[in-house]
């Protein structure tokens, strides 16, 4: 950051159109979605106002007030505050939705207080005329004495005149309060909060004293002070609910000046929704419905593009072996890494489907909806309707959906939902349900239209979710934690998705899990092979073995050269290393391969296909290459002489892979959010042992 | 006494002047002022929470909250 950046802050009520206006100004790609709590941390990007000036744009989470109730919105209140001088924006830009100015407007004469240089700007104009609303523009910017631009940042509109009066408000650095509500409220008092540090503005003073949040160039000596001042609770509470209608009162004269609404000409499509989607038959029959919708189309939208893609891996395995040179190197790709890689491009169909529908659901406000359904469900297990959204959007990955328990206010609620998000089905185990119902499911019509492999799948994501549940009510009646529960949720408007939004949710998610997945089993393919075609002197001497045997005399040629591929992987280093643990997990119906692959997903699960491709493609030393799901299918167990993944045996992986904690990155993220390692540990331990246990429960039941 | 739970679907109701201190903060901040109108939009299927439209924030709140808020159903 260059010294004369001009550093800008982006604050307003949440669903506002922040983060769109960020990244208009920044270029940048960051969440949009149309509910509130979108944004849960700062994030930063540059913007070239000028030709010759830069800003360093700071996009905060939304905010009704600067009294913060949750985390998501303290960070804000910590960026006004100045805890940190080189952070604290020059010039502030509050963002307000045209629709509801006046309540955004409370939060802007709360900024204004703090005499921070501040810059209004008014979005989602483009909704103006069918809402019937006209604004005064001059006399607006004259009554709140503050550069004001109308927006419209989802159409691009307005942008320039963002940048201009960024600069212009820079320059001139003008900051005077807009009520200074507090002196009307009781003069005396304020007066003498205001003497204890002259520096600081006398809005910043009542907000240490309600906050207890300190700036560093407060002394000791005035935090005691100030602190003296929170003695009287009831006074407080009374002068901050006196100042909250004081502000508003002072918005609605201005407002009555400058802003009109004529309800005549409003078109009101949101209730007219609203009936239907929270009625309480059809508002769940609907979600019922779209849940099924999606389970559906991920396995027939994709049928035809995995199967292109596996084949297409195959082909290329078949190319490399007959044009790359032989040697350790050529091995390496074809029987490492060309099925590894190909084990995760495989699931981009599935998980592309997945995201687009999760994204289309974030746009058109109907998240929120659930949430008003879910409530009463969800405070009966120790969460909060809130808690639906994280549990939603763990279907993608739990680590964004960790961070957006902040929005919670209630520390036990909030804690509970972290630590059952992880039962919710990731985009991570898709791939190992999809490949394991698709050998064991047959793909037959269940009422006579609904596909029963989609309908397992669906079944697997309401295990998951169910468990959820059922852990967060143990964990409520086990948390010895107090803290109050409170619910308000605002119900945004209706819209229909950007398909530039959508579309770019999409990419962004589906990259992140190719290119996470991607490196794992690349770096994993190569060490895998490794192990796999290398051992001790067992390993050397396999061949031999085989071939002196008399038993095997009478085998043909190909059968012969299998049972040499055998051998060696037995007695290679992953062989061993994979027999050492067979003991363990045999009784849940697995074999030393299998073993092997559920250790290397403890580094992420995606990668359990790509691990068995790599090892099966090593033992297989014919010439024939087949896809990754014929690989398996053809697996045999040699004690039962039935397939290796039958019946029993993938119902115990699949009910495995639905509870068991198998994921580094989300134990880091519980860490750093619940601040210690207790919880992560509880994780992985408690749902590994529920996984072991319930596995072996269904695989000697089934067997 | 009535409070904002107190309303039927599509009723119609102004907050008092007396609720002021039984308003929690962050649903004053919200536009849930004394005077202003409340109209009760749905109520979710299991009778709880409450979807309301005041001052034009479409807010869901629980019946816990709602009924500490007095409102009179007719304006004076
Ligand atoms: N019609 C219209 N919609 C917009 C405009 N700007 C943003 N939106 C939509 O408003 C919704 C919220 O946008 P975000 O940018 O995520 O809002 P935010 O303020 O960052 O929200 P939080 O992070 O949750 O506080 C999205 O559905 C956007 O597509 C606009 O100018 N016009
Ligand atoms: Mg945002």
């Amino acid at each position: 950051m260059a010294k004369n950046d001009i550093k800008v802050a982006l604050i307003g009520n949440p669903n506002t159109g922040k983060t769109s206006l960020f990244n208009q100004l920044t270029g940048l790609t960051q969440k949009v979605g149309n509910y509130p709590g979108v944004t849960v941390d700062k994030k930063k990007g540059t913007c070239k106002l000028s030709a010759t000036q830069n800003a360093v744009i700071t996009d905060l989470p939304g905010t009704y007030s600067i009294n913060p109730t949750s985390i998501d919105e303290s960070i804000v209140l910590k960026t006004l505050l100045k805890k940190d001088i080189k952070e604290s924006p020059d010039v502030i830009l509050v963002v307000a939705d045209v629709e509801n100015l006046k309540r955004n407007l409370l939060l802007f004469s709360q900024i204004k207080d703090l005499e921070i240089p501040t810059v209004l700007a008014i979005n989602m104009v483009d909704q103006m005329s069918r809402k019937g609303i006209s604004i005064d523009l001059t006399a607006l910017k004259e009554e709140l004495n503050t550069e004001v631009v109308l927006i419209s940042a989802r159409k691009n509109k307005g942008i320039r005149n963002v940048k201009d009066a960024i600069i212009k408000c820079h320059v001139a650095a003008k900051a005077s309060p807009m009520c200074d509500a507090n002196y009307k409220i009781d003069p005396e008092y304020f007066d003498k909060l205001k003497a204890i540090n002259p520096n600081f503005s006398l809005y910043e003073l009542w907000l240490m004293v309600t906050q207890k949040n300190f700036p560093a160039a407060i002394s000791k000596k005035e935090k005691a002070q100030l602190l003296s001042f929170n003695k009287d609770v009831s006074r407080l509470k009374k002068y901050q609910h006196k100042e909250t209608i004081y502000r508003y009162q002072e918005i609605n004269k201005v407002l009555k000046k400058t802003y009109i609404v004529d309800k005549s000409k409003a078109t009101d499509l949101r209730s007219k929704f609203d009936k239907v989607f929270t009625h309480k038959i059809f508002g769940y029959l609907i979600f019922f419905a779209v849940l099924l919708l999606i389970f559906q189309s991920i396995f027939d939208w994709s049928s035809l593009p995995m199967d292109l893609i596996d084949t297409t891996f195959a082909e290329l395995s078949d190319f490399a072996r007959n044009n790359l040179p032989g040697g350790i190197l050529s091995d390496l790709i074809v029987e490492g890494i060309i099925p590894g890689i190909g084990g995760v491009i495989i699931f981009i169909p599935q998980i592309a489907i997945l995201f687009l529908f999760v994204a289309v659901l974030e746009e058109t406000g109907y998240m929120s909806r659930v949430v008003f359904l879910m409530d009463k469900i969800m405070r009966r297990y120790g969460m909060n309707g809130k808690s639906i959204i994280p549990l939603i959007s763990g279907t993608a990955c739990a680590i964004p959906a960790i961070m957006a328990t902040r929005t919670i206010s209630s520390w036990k609620e909030r804690l509970i939902t972290i630590l059952v998000v992880p039962f919710t089905t990731c985009s991570a185990r898709l791939p190992v349900y999809a490949i394991l119902i698709s050998l064991i499911i047959p793909n037959t019509k269940i009422f006579g239209f609904y596909n029963l492999q989609a309908f397992t799948l669906l079944m697997l994501y309401a295990l998951g979710f169910v468990t959820a549940i059922l852990a967060a009510y143990i964990l409520q009646k086990t948390l010895k934690i107090k803290s109050n529960s409170f619910f308000v949720v605002e119900m945004p408007n209706y819209k229909l998705p950007s398909i530039k939004n959508v579309a770019l949710d999409v990419l962004e998610k589906t990259k992140a899990f190719v290119f996470g997945a991607g490196k794992i089993i690349l770096a994993l393919s190569v060490v895998l092979w490794f192990l796999a075609s290398n051992g001790p002197a067992s390993f050397k001497n396999a061949e031999e073995n085989v071939t002196n045997n008399v038993e095997n005399r009478q085998l043909s040629a190909t059968e012969l050269q299998q049972k040499i591929g055998s051998a060696k992987l037995e007695n290679s280093y992953i062989g061993i290393m994979g027999k050492t643990i067979e003991p363990a997990i045999k009784p849940l119906g697995y074999d030393w391969k299998v073993g092997i692959a559920i250790i290397t997903s403890f580094a992420a699960r995606e990668v359990f296909v790509g691990t068995l491709a790599t090892i099966y493609s090593v033992e297989a030393e014919d010439e024939n290459t087949t896809t990754i799901k014929e690989k398996m299918r053809s697996e045999i167990n040699p004690e039962t002489g039935k397939q290796r993944f039958n019946f029993p045996a993938g119902m115990s992986l699949l009910v495995f892979y639905a509870f068991a904690m198998q994921c580094m990155a989300t134990l880091a993220i519980v860490k750093r959010e619940t601040k210690t390692w207790k919880w992560p540990l509880i994780q992985l331990f408690g749902m590994t042992g529920l996984a072991y246990v319930c596995s072996l429960i269904i695989y000697q039941i089934l067997s | 006494m009535n409070t904002i739970a107190s309303l039927g679907i599509g009723e119609i109701g102004y907050i008092s002047e007396g609720a002021l201190e039984h308003i929690p903060l962050k649903l004053l901040e919200m536009g849930c002022l004394p005077g202003a109108e409340v109209e009760l939009i749905q109520i979710a299927p299991l009778k709880d929470p409450i979807y309301i439209c005041v001052n034009g924030s479409h807010l869901a709140i629980r019946k816990e909250t709602a009924s500490q808020i007095q409102i009179l159903k007719s304006e004076f």
